[in-house]
């Protein structure tokens, strides 16, 4: 049950002269619920596009079940630029491309909802088993891969079914109301059979009856498909309610870690919400 | 609708245009019209479909397609120009260097492949570009494409910037048709495959596709290349309608029209490139012909028409188009059967008969 | 030295056509800063001010006809930009550039229906077509004349954009277009000063382009609007300096290769240029860079 399954090590990531992911360590174990927490700004989303290799890390190194997905050391121009830690300590240069690292098994949903806005709620769960089928251009245009797609229908009607997405499946997924939107894109992570999910406030927009229901949901896909979760999320409730353990991040810097009950009384995370009273 | 029963009506229908053309073979003169636009209508449906693959449903701004088509018809004329002709044609360079030609089918899918291939070669750097340089840059390589075809040094292959003729055409109907029908037919069963939803994933959001495992390089390609095998037909098929064969025409201006005519079909509407290709060809060439001649009523001369207002005319149509009616004839839908039921379903409403449910 | 004589000529029409390229870049890169969209009918409005001048001076004496090219030119730009672009502000850029390609069907068709496609004579217009000798080479005055120009008007537009409020909107404008607008910037009219600048530039370019080459068709505007374009690209979209640049590079490159007898490939040559320069580099020499973000 509680091997690693992510391990992030001195991530650094460096835009120009702007440090926006410090030096962060993070471990993620399976089975776990583990949220990463943090003001706006914080870096957390950039830490989420490094892990998922929208962006290259400018040092550090990602592990995800024990391979190395991401390695690498300031290069180039960023010799000179660089300006965080641990400059020498990684000589392997690693570097996946997003489909790669969702074929290996980390699939994550987007901050502001990214749906394929033409196409129905069905398709949109169908494309990720694009990857999964075995087939070549060949073979589905002349539809010698009908076994695959009936397989990969059948998958995501029932996949849909489970959501209580199936009555619309054929509505247009930018015709859905927001919550539901939010779902299909949970679902149509699911769809890509991930063993890690990286969830990006998932509860934005939502109210606490909604929240509330997403908390529930949350814990059911985990228990349901065997997974692991690394969330981000400023609703605590949501957060304190489902996490076992718990990252904040501030300016890109890891402040503080543990469980629910040890971050909220950590004085540093208090200090990062609240700010910290000056002296008059 | 049972997709037997779309079945049924998919061969009713190809057996009523079957009629419908060999009546006009039948009875209207070799000399009509209609031939022109139904053959040349034809051949541009498929290139406008080949362009909506990439532009409408891969959402990638293209501009070659004209030097694709460049590269189908020189490489379907070279091939099958006979020879005992090559004397005459290539009389510049020593009747030439290809001493030997293919049946047409077979040029016809080498037209395809040469232009498969170079789409291919092409794609490896500037498919990572983005929208709007993408378009200059494939427009570029088109342009590129023409100068070399146009060289002196390939002379003995190309005829430099001298005319290909004398390779075997077409004189039915039939033939532009069944050979672009199949073709569209394919690109029809690969835009609703797998791969299909794929491209269209790309279009809405690459960054969502790539999250879903699409390989973007990959599938960007593939729909490029597979593009210009149809644009390579096509070109072979005009080459055929032309009777000859120049660098020179295959112009960008060319690419211009085939993307106006995916536009007004609506992007992403494989019936609407279709039904435009054959609006637009029948509009410049049959349709508004009368403005082109000077005319009288009487001893009035109407004002205005004459050699070169035709194009004004429709040049103005299409900016009306373009500005007015943006989502074009078919928007992103497609023309489905299931729209004659809608329609048959309306009238039995209005005038109060039962519906029947199936 | 000899090998400086007998490439003099070439060189001397390379400068020649990149002050021309570079004039009509300025109008690509500056509607492109604004509103990112590549205005496929500038090469044309370029080859409209070619007509114009037949036709005017045909009737009109020359120092009238020369600012009435100017003023129609600039007009039509205006025009162009209101009646075709402007009503597409919110659409997709691909709308916008369709309607620009359609903008260019247009201009090119009429241009056809009005000369009936023949290919008219320029006038002569004193004081640049007459004939000069330059190191026992012999060209055309506007050979000279336009470089000088060229660097003139150009250093007047970078003044123009870094030191007036009309200026410094349209840099604002090119940074962010809604928060411009939130700020009190009237967009609409920032961006109609913008093609007004690029249909006088090209106007401009037009007069000393078609002195120098002596004849107009509807589609002479096609292929020196695309390499201006190039240029504009090799130079960074959206820089100036950069288009000028740009525009001097491709027009001697071009004419170099002409020089070398290779005349078949000294359009090829610029879009290789373009698209070497796009792989390598996408933003181009002085360009900047954008990201999207996730």
């Amino acid at each position: 049950m509680s091997g690693n399954i992510l391990h992030v090590e001195n991530m650094t990531m460096q835009f120009g002269g702007v440090i926006a992911v410090n030096n962060l360590s993070i471990d993620v174990n399976e089975g776990e619920i583990v949220a990463l927490i943090g003001p706006n700004g914080a870096g957390k989303t950039t830490t989420f596009n490094c892990i998922t290799g929208v962006y290259e890390p400018t040092n550090g190194c990602v592990t995800f079940c024990g391979s190395t997905i991401a390695s690498n050391h300031p290069q180039g121009k960023m010799k000179k630029l660089y300006a965080g830690e641990n400059k020498g300590l990684y000589k392997r240069v690693v570097s996946h491309t997003p489909d790669q690292i969702t074929k290996l098994g980390i699939a994550r949903t987007f901050q502001n909802i990214r749906l394929f806005k033409s196409m129905s709620v069905l398709e949109n769960v169908l494309i990720a088993k694009h990857i999964r089928a075995r087939q070549n251009i060949f073979t589905a245009t002349f539809r010698l891969n009908y076994r695959e797609e009936r397989k990969a229908r059948r998958e995501c009607l029932a996949l849909l079914d489970e959501q209580a997405l199936l009555p619309m499946k054929d509505d247009l997924a930018s015709s859905l109301p927001y919550g539901l939107q939010r779902r299909l894109e949970i679902s149509r992570a699911l769809a890509t059979n991930p063993r890690l999910l990286l969830l990006d406030e998932p509860a934005a927009g939502m109210n606490p009856q909604e929240t509330q229901e997403l908390s529930e949901f949350i814990v059911q896909i985990k228990n349901k498909y065997n997974l692991t979760i690394l969330l981000i999320e400023h609703h605590m409730d949501l957060v304190m309610q489902i996490s076992d353990r718990i990252y904040v991040q501030d300016f890109g810097r890891l402040i503080a870690q543990g469980t629910p009950e040890e971050v909220q009384k950590n004085q540093h995370v208090i200090d990062a919400y609240l700010g910290v009273v000056e002296d008059a | 609708m049972s997709t037997k029963k779309k079945l049924i009506y998919t061969i009713a229908a190809l057996a009523a245009l079957f009629i419908i053309l060999t009546l006009c073979e039948q009875l209207l003169p070799a000399s009509s019209m209609l031939f022109i636009v139904l053959k040349k209508g034809a051949i541009y449906a498929l290139v406008a479909v080949s362009m909506n693959l990439v532009n409408g449903f891969t959402g990638l701004f293209s501009l070659g397609q004209a030097g694709f088509m460049l590269i189908g018809a020189y490489t379907y004329a070279i091939f099958t120009i006979p020879l005992k002709e090559h004397a005459a044609v290539y009389q510049y360079f020593d009747g030439g260097i290809i001493q030997f030609t293919v049946p047409i089918l077979v040029a016809l899918v080498m037209a395809g492949l040469a232009a498969a291939i170079f789409a291919f070669l092409i794609g490896l750097p500037v498919l990572r570009l983005k929208s709007d340089y993408l378009a200059i840059a494939t427009l570029g390589f088109a342009e590129i494409i023409r100068a070399f075809f146009q060289w002196d040094a390939f002379g003995p292959v190309t005829n430099a910037s001298n005319l290909l003729r004398k390779f075997p055409t077409f004189d039915t109907v039939y033939f532009p048709f069944i050979v672009s029908g199949i073709c569209i037919a394919v690109i029809v069963l690969l835009i609703n495959s797998s791969y299909g939803r794929a491209f269209k994933a790309i279009r809405d959001d690459e960054i969502a596709a790539e999250a879903m495992g699409i390989n973007l390089a990959k599938h960007k390609q593939m729909s490029f290349t597979i593009s210009s095998f149809f644009a390579g037909i096509g070109g072979a098929l005009l080459a055929m309608y032309q009777t000859t064969v120049q660098a020179g025409a295959f112009k960008s201006s060319m690419t211009y029209e085939l993307l106006l005519i995916v536009v007004i079909g609506g992007l992403g509407s494989v019936s609407g490139s279709v039904l435009a290709s054959f609006l637009f060809i029948a509009a410049s060439e049959w349709w508004l012909r009368f403005l082109d001649t000077d005319t009288y009523i009487g001893a009035f001369k109407v004002p205005l028409l004459g050699s070169g207002f035709r194009m004004v005319v429709f040049s103005v149509i299409i900016m009306i188009v373009v500005l007015f009616y943006r989502q074009g004839i078919m928007g992103d839908k497609e023309f489905s059967f299931g729209a004659f039921g809608d329609i048959r379903r309306f009238f039995r409403k209005r005038f109060g008969r039962k519906e029947v449910t199936k | 030295m000899e090998f400086i004589t007998s490439n003099l000529p070439y060189l001397l029409a390379g400068i020649s056509v990149g002050g021309q390229y570079a004039l009509i870049a300025i109008g690509y890169t500056m509607v492109y800063g604004i509103l990112r969209l590549i205005n496929f009918a500038h090469g044309d409005i370029f080859m409209v001010a070619g007509f114009l001048m037949v036709y005017l001076s045909a009737t009109l004496p020359i120092y009238v006809s020369l600012p009435l090219v100017i003023l129609i030119t600039v007009l039509l730009g205006f025009v162009v930009e209101r009646v075709a672009y402007k009503p597409l502000r919110t659409a997709p850029r691909m709308s916008i550039m369709i309607s620009a390609i359609g903008v260019s069907y247009l201009l090119q068709n009429c241009a056809f229906y009005f000369t009936s496609g023949l290919a008219k004579q320029y006038p002569v217009i004193p004081g640049i077509s007459s004939s000069v000798a330059i190191a026992g080479a012999t060209t055309k005055l506007v050979t000279l004349v336009t470089p000088v120009l060229t660097i003139v008007l150009v250093v007047v537009l970078v003044l123009l954009i870094k030191y007036t409020k009309i200026g410094m909107a349209m840099r604002a404008v090119s940074r962010d277009f809604e928060t411009s607008q939130l700020m009190g910037i009237k967009i609409n009219s920032v961006i109609s000063t913008t093609f007004i600048i690029g249909s006088l530039l090209a106007a401009v370019a037009s007069i000393l382009y078609f002195s120098n080459y002596s004849t107009v068709t509807p589609t002479s505007g096609a292929m020196p609007g695309l390499k201006a374009f190039v240029a504009a690209v090799f130079g960074g979209i959206g820089s100036i300096p950069g288009a000028v640049v740009g525009a001097f590079i491709i027009g001697i490159c071009e004419n170099i290769i002409k020089g070398l007898g290779l005349t078949t490939f000294s359009d090829a040559f610029t879009f290789a240029l373009l698209i070497i320069i796009l792989v390598a580099k996408p933003t181009g020499l002085f360009g900047e860079k954008f990201t999207d973000k996730v």
